[in-house]
């Protein structure tokens, strides 16, 4: 379809909410245009170089300091002195600038987890964050994505910035989940059909009534781990577990965005769910998925149950469904850890964290940590890992011979108690 | 502009932690990071790699996270340019961003050998030459925005040019 054949189509959500902020009637696949950034956001890893390019502008303040967002979570609690000397730079140019959302120790969360949690996210906004799995916040109807730290920088300074419109593709499921199917899997699904590069630098829409009876921690994992397939963006347009979750979060006014009935996509991909087992991505790629009756007798060292894509709630009810009364493998150390302060909370309130410690799991404070080999939990030459996290790339959690496979929480629990991989019915 | 130097040939889908791992990733400074370019995939990497040299790769260069420390390591290492079948969007924007020229090229680069073939780059055309048997591909120009970001020295430049 040609430039000329766009203006008779529909728009995607995403064209709409690209358009919307550049103050155009209509935008295609292919323009490029300069938008407001409704919320810009930085780590304890990106915002130092964002921060450094920052001062370069000459620029006594940033330009809006209430759309700004800061967290620290890749490194903290503070691994090391170089760590604690980044957070710092943080920490001093939050209170410097008056960035009241800054949320250090004790207050955090893993980012992808804390924002959509303290409101900060809502339908038709344009988010960009140093970090990758920004597109998290399409799972709320948002235009979200991962962006570098110079991009920061400059957000900071004019309150835009630029994007190339991506064309869309969307993603329907039909049929029924079976038990201990979650958005993971659907997830690491699709990424194994299409592979890590099938969506480079397309948006891709999740549909159709397996989306529309998700409910919101599995969206918030599919739309997390759009950029495992080279995504731009990852989203799902609101429906009422999108206002019942936004209800008591997100004070402000906001006008939620639809894709039209005769919005044009590259290509649309339908799949029947309902045989679908928990997939397991095999190292060294997230598009490596089999489903776990493929797995067969590999043993393993660690599980993590955690990260942005898979520390919230949801994820540790079901971890904690099936860790009720039983341990851990001795073999095997199991990490759980809550994505946010509040999930920590919730988790206590519920009895969930005394599972996992009576099952002889350590439970961690909030922290990327392991996920990206950071710290708490690093894997020596050898060690396999089972992980809800979203990377398992060559040497992503320790050292370069190490291994990481992926996987939704129920399957990490069952494992971490049969000491290799397995279906959680083989323990529940 | 040209550039011309000596190519070390990756594969496809090199992600940002092969590129820089996140245990360097508490500093940001571009040379101390190039100390450990590559080093989980090819150890030797720092060490073989000099400056003005090109790394050549497939599809999908620089997927997975966000980390600037991925193009600063690459720049800081010396290297004059990265040509690859295609680029992860957000490694495509921090390379353009920080002034790494990088050029996308569907020709099959792989059968170059590394630390042997020379390649010389027309950055203005896109034109690649091969020193060694006189073959040349072309590469994708770049949109005359971007063209604007890169002539301006990156985006710092070119924000400061708007602000005035």
């Amino acid at each position: 379809m040609n430039t000329e054949q766009f203006r008779y189509s529909g728009s995607t959500m995403v064209e709409k909410i690209l358009a919307a902020k550049a103050g155009q009637a209509k935008v295609a696949p292919g323009d490029l245009v300069s938008v407001i950034v409704d919320l810009a956001l930085g780590n304890d890893v990106t915002a130092p170089v964002a921060i450094r390019e920052f001062k370069r502008f000459g620029l006594d303040r940033v330009y809006d300091p209430d759309r700004i967002v800061l967290v620290p979570d890749h490194f903290t609690p503070n691994k090391d002195i170089a760590s604690a000397e980044q957070v710092k730079v943080v920490r001093l140019f939050a209170d410097q600038q008056g960035i009241k959302h800054f949320y250090d120790v004790g207050r955090m969360g893993i980012e992808h987890a804390l924002l959509p949690e303290k409101g900060l996210v809502w339908p038709g906004a344009v988010i960009i964050g140093a970090d990758s799995h920004t597109c998290t916040y399409g799972a709320l109807g948002a235009f979200a994505t991962g962006v570098g730290s110079t991009d920061l920088a400059a957000a900071m300074a004019i309150g835009e910035t630029w994007f190339k419109v991506p064309h869309t593709m969307r993603f329907e499921y039909k049929g029924t989940l079976a038990p201990w199917v979650s958005g993971k899997d659907l997830i690491l699904f699709t990424i194994g059909q299409i592979g890590v590069e099938g969506a480079r630098y397309r948006a891709m829409e999740f549909a159709g009534p397996v989306i529309d009876n998700l409910p919101m921690d599995g969206r918030l994992t599919m739309a997390n781990m759009a950029i495992e397939a080279g995504g731009k963006c990852g989203y799902i347009q609101p429906d009422q577990i999108t206002f019942d979750y936004l209800k008591g979060r997100v004070t402000r006014s906001y006008i939620s965005v639809y894709s039209d009935q005769n919005a044009f996509y590259e290509k649309v991909f339908s799949y029947d769910v309902s045989n679908l087992e928990p997939q397991i991505a095999f190292p060294p790629s997230p598009d490596n998925v089999f489903p776990v009756s493929e797995a067969k007798n590999i043993t393993l060292d660690q599980v993590v149950i955690g990260s942005c894509t898979n520390g919230r709630i949801d994820d540790l009810r079901v971890a904690a469904s099936i860790l009720k009364g039983k341990k851990v493998s001795p073999k095997i150390r199991l990490l759980v850890i809550p994505a946010t302060q509040h999930i920590y909370s919730t988790a206590l309130e519920e009895g969930l964290l005394k599972i996992f410690v009576d099952a002889e799991a350590a439970v961690s404070t909030p922290t990327c940590g392991p996920c990206l080999g950071g710290h708490m939990g690093i894997l020596a030459k050898g060690e396999k890992a089972l992980s809800t996290t979203n990377r398992n790339f060559v040497g992503r959690m320790g050292h370069p011979e190490s291994e990481v496979y992926l996987c939704n929480p129920a399957v990490a629990a069952a494992s971490a108690v049969a000491g290799r991989i397995v279906h959680p019915e083989e323990v529940s | 502009m040209n550039i011309e130097g000596i190519v070390w040939v990756l594969g496809d889908n090199i992600d940002t932690d092969a590129i820089i791992a996140a245990r360097y990733l508490s500093t940001v400074v571009p040379e101390e990071l190039a100390k450990h370019l590559m080093e989980d995939i090819w150890p030797e990497f720092p060490q073989l790699v000099k400056k003005g040299d090109l790394i050549v790769a497939g599809t999908n260069f620089g997927c997975g996270s966000s980390r600037e420390h991925a193009p600063l390591a690459i720049k800081g290492a010396g290297v004059s340019c990265v040509v690859a079948r295609s680029f992860a969007r957000i490694f495509y924007r921090n390379a353009i961003n920080i002034g790494l020229p990088i050029l996308e090229c569907d020709a099959d680069l792989k059968a170059l050998e590394s630390g042997k073939d020379r390649l010389k780059v027309d950055l203005k055309s896109g034109l690649i030459f091969n020193l060694q048997n006189s073959d040349s591909y072309q590469s994708a120009p770049f949109p005359p925005f971007m063209q604007e970001l890169i002539a301006r020295g990156g985006l710092v430049e070119y924000v400061k040019s708007r602000l005035g």
